[in-house]
C-alpha cells in the first residue's frame, strides 16, 4: 500500500502556500518530504549556497539575515524560506540561523517550482508572503538605518578610564590591561576636567616598544594632545565620520565639558560598512599621485559594496564625500611636502556636493582657496597657484574631473583672501540677480577640507545671517532653481534625453537629485539654517514649518528614492565594467522602480511650484 | 512502549561485538538467500562517525508487548541520516498476524479489520523488508519491540533468526535523563523524568504527533534521534558510542 505520511500532511494543510494545493497534490508533497533537525544557534543556510528545497519551519524558530549579517526576517511555526532562491538561480539570496531547537520539512525544489507554475493560487499565496515579509523588512531596514543615526551617548557602557599624568608607561599598560580598555585618558592635577590627553595601544606599540622607550617614563611622554571630541548627543554617524576625518580610532565624548567615555572606532564600525574606512587609511598612508590614483578600483569596489549592503544614500554619500575630502587632504599634505609649507594661512574649500556631503562615483572637482588677508600676490601667488595645480591634477588623477565651469582654485578668481571672498558673498547676496547667480549657487554649499577651518566658517556665518534677510536674493536662487525641471510629459509620462549619447535615457542628477538640492538650498538659505546636506536642510527645513503640511517628507522621500535609483545605476555599471554615469535608461528599472521614480519626479515639480510661489515676490 | 526500560543507572558500555566480522560470520551460516544477501551488504563499524551511517528509523505497530504471544500488524521503515530523513524512501507494510487480533489493538492502531484481513502474511514483506534495511543501522524508541518481535516471526517461518545493532533513543534518554536522578529525589518521591517518546520529544522541542502510526512513530524517533545527537554528541561521535551495547 501506499503508505501516507499523515503527520506531514495535516501539517502541511493548515499552512499558506499549501493549503492552496489540491488533495492529491498534498499527498504529493508529504510523501516527498524530508526531515532534519537542527539546534538553537545553528546556521542552516550560507550566503550563496546551492538550495534544491523548500524550507518550512515545523516547529521552532529562525531568522533570516541580509549578507552583512542584519536581521531581515524573523520565521516560526508554518513560515516556509528559500523560495526566492529557488525561484530564481538556486542560490541562497539570505542566510538562516536557527533561534530556538528546529525541525524543519524540505519540499524538493522540482516539485515547489512545478506547484508554482501550475498552480496560480499557490504561486499569489508564496508571493504575498514575499510582500508581506518585503514590507517587514523595509520596517527593519529603517530601524537599522535609526540605529546609526542614534546618539553617541547610546555607545558608551562605561565610565572612562584615567591615569595622572605623572604615571609610568609600566602603569598606565597595567592599568588598560586590567580594565581591558584600548584607550586611556590622562589627566593633569591641575585642570581636572578636559583631560590632558589619551593613549592607545597602538601608541603603546608605536611610541614604547619599536622605539625601545623606558616603560618607566611618564605616560606624558606619548600621550596624544589636542584631543579630538565628540558631543554626546552627536550622532554614531557623525562619529564615524570625524574617525574618518581626523584619522582618530577613539573618541573622547563630552557631555557638559566632562568627559562621559570613550568611544572606539569598534563600537562605530559595528554600524557601518567597513570598507570606506580602509579606503580613508590607506589614502594618508599613499605618498604619491600615482599611488593614490590606483586606490580608485577600491574606492568603486567599497561604493559597490555599499550599495549591496543596502546603504541609503545619506550614508553612501556621505562615505564617497568622505574619501574625497581625504584625497583632497592627502593630497595637501603632499603639494605642502614639494613645494614648502604655506607662506600665510589659507584653507582649502570643498564646494558643491562634496559640501554637502552627497557625492557619488561620478563627480567632478569643484574647490576653492580662501586666503589669509595678509596675502600677497606678487610674494605669495605662485605658491599657491602651484599648491592648487597639484591638488587639482591629483584629483583628476583619482577620479575626479577637472571642473568644466572653472570653479576650481587654479582659477584666479577662486584663489583669493578672505576679505575678497566676503566681498563676494556680499555682492551676491544684496545685489543679486538670476543671471549673476547663475553659476554661484555652487558656492552656497561650502566646507573647509584643510588649513584655516575658521575661515571657511566665517564664509557660512555670513551668509546665515545675510541670505534669510534678502528676498530679491531668495528669490533670484529660486528662479535658478526652477531652470532644471523633472523629466515628466503633459501626460506624466517619462521625458527622454532627444539626442546625443544619452538619448533615451533621463539624467537623474541633472533632472532629479541636482533640483532637489538646488530647491532645499533655497529653503535652507531662507531660514539661515546651519547644515549643508540635504537630508540634514530638511530637517530644519521642516522644524522651522515654511512647507506645506507632508510636503518636506515627502521630499525627503523623493530625493533618497532618485538618489538610489542613480546610486545603482552606477554600482550596476561599475560591476559590469562600464563607465558609470547619471543617465538611467526607465526600461532598465523594474516596473516598481518606474513607478515610483514617476512619483517622485511628481513630488519634485511639485515643489518646485511652490518655491515659485514662495519666492516670487523678490 | 509502556513499561521502563531495564536499569538505567548502568554507567553505558562500550559494545564488545564487531558487527561487520559478525554480519560476514551471519552471512555464511545464513540457509534463506535474501538474510544471506542481507548480511553480504555489511554494516557500519564501531569506530564510524554518526553522521557517516545509513540508518534506518522502524517502528512496529503489534497486537502485543510479548513476542511470544503477540504479532505484527505493522511495520514502517524510513531510511535516513543524521542530517536527513527521507520521506520519499519511506515504506509502510501492513502484515496479518498469525495469532489473535484483539478488539484493543485494532482501535488503536487505527487499521481495520478488513485492512488485516487482506494483509500478507510476514513472509511476504520479509524480502522487501531486508532490502529496505540492507547496510543500516536500525533506529528504535524502546528496543524491546522491533528486534524481539522480528527474531521470533523469522524463526517462526524460516527457522533461522535475525541480527543486528540498534540505536534505542529510549535508552539514550535514560543516559542523560535517568542518571542525574539523586538520592534526594528518590527519598521526597520526586517523580523520575519520563523518557516515553512524546515527552523526549517535548524536551527537544519537536512537534506533538499523534502516536500508534507505524509511519509517524517511525519518523518521529527518527527526529528524536537527530534532536539528541545534536544536543548530547556531535556529527563525529562513533556509532559505537550510541549504538546499544
Amino acid at each position: 500500500m501506499e503508505a501516507e505520511h499523515v503527520e506531514i500532511l495535516n501539517f502541511l494543510r493548515k499552512y499558506s502556500p499549501f493549503n492552496e494545493l489540491p488533495e492529491e497534490e498534498l499527498q504529493i508533497a508529504a510523501r516527498n518530504t524530508s526531515v532534519a533537525y537542527f539546534k538553537a544557534g545553528t546556521q542552516i543556510l550560507e550566503f550563496n549556497q546551492h538550495i534544491d528545497a523548500l524550507h518550512v519551519v515545523r516547529s521552532g524558530s529562525i531568522e533570516t539575515y541580509h549578507k552583512d549579517g542584519s536581521l531581515f526576517n524573523r520565521l516560526d511555526e508554518g513560515g516556509f524560506f528559500g523560495e526566492a532562491g529557488l525561484l530564481r538561480k538556486g542560490r541562497v539570496r539570505f542566510p538562516v540561523k536557527t533561534i530556538e531547537d528546529t525541525l524543519l520539512y524540505y519540499i524538493p525544489g522540482d516539485l515547489f517550482n512545478r506547484f508554482y507554475d501550475e498552480y496560480d493560487a499557490f504561486a499569489d499565496a508564496v508571493e504575498v508572503e514575499e510582500q508581506r515579509r518585503v514590507s517587514h523588512a523595509v520596517k527593519e531596514h529603517e530601524s537599522r538605518n535609526r540605529t546609526l543615526s542614534a546618539r553617541v551617548e547610546t555607545l558608551i557602557t562605561r565610565e572612562p578610564i584615567a591615569i595622572n599624568k605623572s604615571a609610568s608607561i609600566r602603569e598606565a599598560a597595567c592599568l588598560m590591561t586590567d580594565e581591558k580598555v584600548s584607550s586611556l585618558l590622562i589627566y593633569d592635577d591641575e585642570k581636572r576636567d578636559i583631560p590632558a590627553g589619551i593613549i592607545t595601544d597602538k601608541d603603546l606599540r608605536k611610541r614604547v616598544l619599536a622605539v625601545d622607550k623606558d616603560a618607566s617614563d611618564p605616560v606624558a611622554d606619548i600621550m596624544s594632545e589636542n584631543l579630538v571630541f565628540v558631543q554626546h548627543n552627536n550622532r554614531v554617524f557623525e562619529a564615524f565620520l570625524t574617525m574618518l576625518r581626523t584619522n582618530l580610532h577613539h573618541l573622547p565624548v563630552l557631555r557638559q565639558s566632562k568627559v562621559t567615555g570613550v568611544i572606539a572606532l569598534s563600537d562605530v564600525a559595528r554600524h557601518e560598512s567597513q570598507s570606506s574606512l580602509y579606503i580613508v587609511s590607506s589614502i594618508f598612508k599613499q605618498t604619491s599621485i600615482e599611488e593614490l590614483s590606483q586606490l580608485v578600483p577600491d574606492v568603486h569596489k567599497s561604493f559597490v559594496r555599499m550599495v549591496e549592503e543596502d546603504a541609503n544614500s545619506r550614508i553612501i554619500g556621505s562615505a564617497m564625500a568622505t574619501i574625497g575630502r581625504s584625497f583632497k587632504q592627502r593630497l595637501l599634505e603632499l603639494a605642502e611636502e614639494k613645494y614648502g609649507p604655506p607662506p600665510v594661512p589659507y584653507c582649502f574649500l570643498a564646494l558643491g556636493s562634496m559640501a554637502r556631503d552627497e557625492q557619488t562615483v561620478v563627480t567632478d572637482q569643484d574647490n576653492a582657496m580662501v586666503l589669509d588677508d595678509s596675502f600677497d600676490p606678487k610674494l605669495h601667488d605662485e605658491y599657491f597657484l602651484n599648491i592648487a595645480q597639484f591638488v587639482s591634477d591629483g584629483l583628476n588623477a583619482c577620479g575626479y574631473t577637472y571642473c568644466t565651469g572653472d570653479i576650481m582654485a587654479t582659477n584666479p578668481n577662486w584663489r583669493q583672501p578672505l576679505s575678497k571672498w566676503k566681498k563676494y558673498f556680499t555682492d551676491w547676496i544684496e545685489n543679486p540677480s538670476p543671471e549673476k547667480l547663475l553659476h554661484s549657487s555652487i558656492f552656497f554649499d561650502l566646507d573647509g577640507v584643510s588649513g584655516e577651518m575658521r575661515f571657511a566658517k566665517e564664509l557660512n556665518q555670513l551668509i546665515r545671517k545675510k541670505a534669510p534677510k534678502h528676498k530679491r536674493f531668495l528669490g533670484s536662487m529660486a528662479r535658478n532653481a526652477l531652470n532644471r525641471t523633472p523629466p515628466l510629459g503633459f501626460f506624466k509620462d517619462f521625458v527622454m534625453e532627444k539626442d546625443g549619447k544619452h538619448r533615451d535615457s533621463i539624467n537623474t542628477k541633472r533632472r532629479g537629485t541636482g533640483p532637489v538640492a538646488d530647491l532645499i538650498r533655497v529653503h535652507a538659505l531662507a531660514i539661515g539654517a546651519q547644515r549643508q546636506n540635504s537630508f540634514a536642510r530638511l530637517e530644519e527645513i521642516i522644524d522651522a514649518n515654511i512647507l506645506p503640511k507632508g510636503r518636506g517628507p515627502d521630499l525627503r522621500d523623493a530625493l533618497e528614492l532618485i538618489s538610489m535609483v542613480r546610486i545603482r545605476h552606477q554600482a550596476l555599471a561599475l560591476e559590469a565594467g562600464d563607465t558609470p554615469d547619471n543617465n538611467v535608461a526607465p526600461e532598465d528599472l523594474s516596473d516598481f522602480e518606474r513607478k515610483h521614480l514617476k512619483d517622485a519626479f511628481q513630488i519634485l515639480s511639485n515643489a518646485q511650484k511652490y518655491l515659485r510661489y514662495k519666492y516670487s515676490g523678490g | 512502549m509502556l513499561y521502563l526500560p531495564p536499569d538505567a543507572e548502568n554507567k553505558q558500555q562500550k559494545s564488545t561485538i564487531d558487527w561487520p566480522k559478525r554480519f560476514q560470520e551471519l552471512a555464511k551460516a545464513a540457509k534463506y538467500p535474501p538474510l544471506k544477501r542481507y548480511y553480504e551488504a555489511g554494516i557500519a563499524n564501531a569506530e564510524t562517525a554518526i553522521e557517516e551511517v545509513p540508518m534506518v528509523a522502524v517502528d512496529f505497530e503489534t497486537t502485543g508487548m510479548n513476542p511470544d504471544k503477540h504479532g505484527i500488524i505493522s511495520i514502517a521503515v524510513v531510511p535516513m541520516t543524521l542530517s536527513r530523513i527521507d520521506m520519499s524512501k519511506a515504506q509502510q507494510w501492513v502484515v496479518k498476524p498469525r495469532r489473535l487480533l484483539t478488539e484493543e489493538s485494532v482501535t488503536i492502531h487505527g487499521i481495520t479489520h478488513s485492512e488485516i484481513e487482506q494483509a500478507p502474511d510476514l513472509a511476504d514483506v520479509i524480502d522487501p523488508l531486508l532490502e529496505a534495511v540492507a547496510g543500516k543501522v536500525w533506529i528504535v524508541h524502546y528496543n524491546g519491540i522491533e528486534r524481539p518481535f522480528l527474531q521470533g516471526g523469522f524463526e517462526e517461518r524460516l527457522n533461522e533468526t535475525i541480527h543486528f545493532p540498534l540505536i534505542d533513543t529510549m535508552e539514550i534518554e535514560a543516559r542523560f535523563h535517568r542518571q542525574k536522578r539523586s538520592l534526594w529525589d528518590k527519598l521526597t518521591g520526586k517523580k523520575p523524568v519520563s523518557i516515553r517518546l512524546a515527552d523526549s520529544r517535548e524536551r527537544y522541542n519537536l512537534p506533538f504527533y499523534a502516536p500508534h502510526d507505524a509511519m509517524t512513530d517511525a519518523l518521529a524517533c527518527g527526529e528524536l534521534l537527530q534532536a539528541q545527537v545534536a544536543h548530547h554528541f556531535a556529527a563525529e561521535t562513533a556509532i559505537s558510542d550510541i549504538w546499544l551495547p
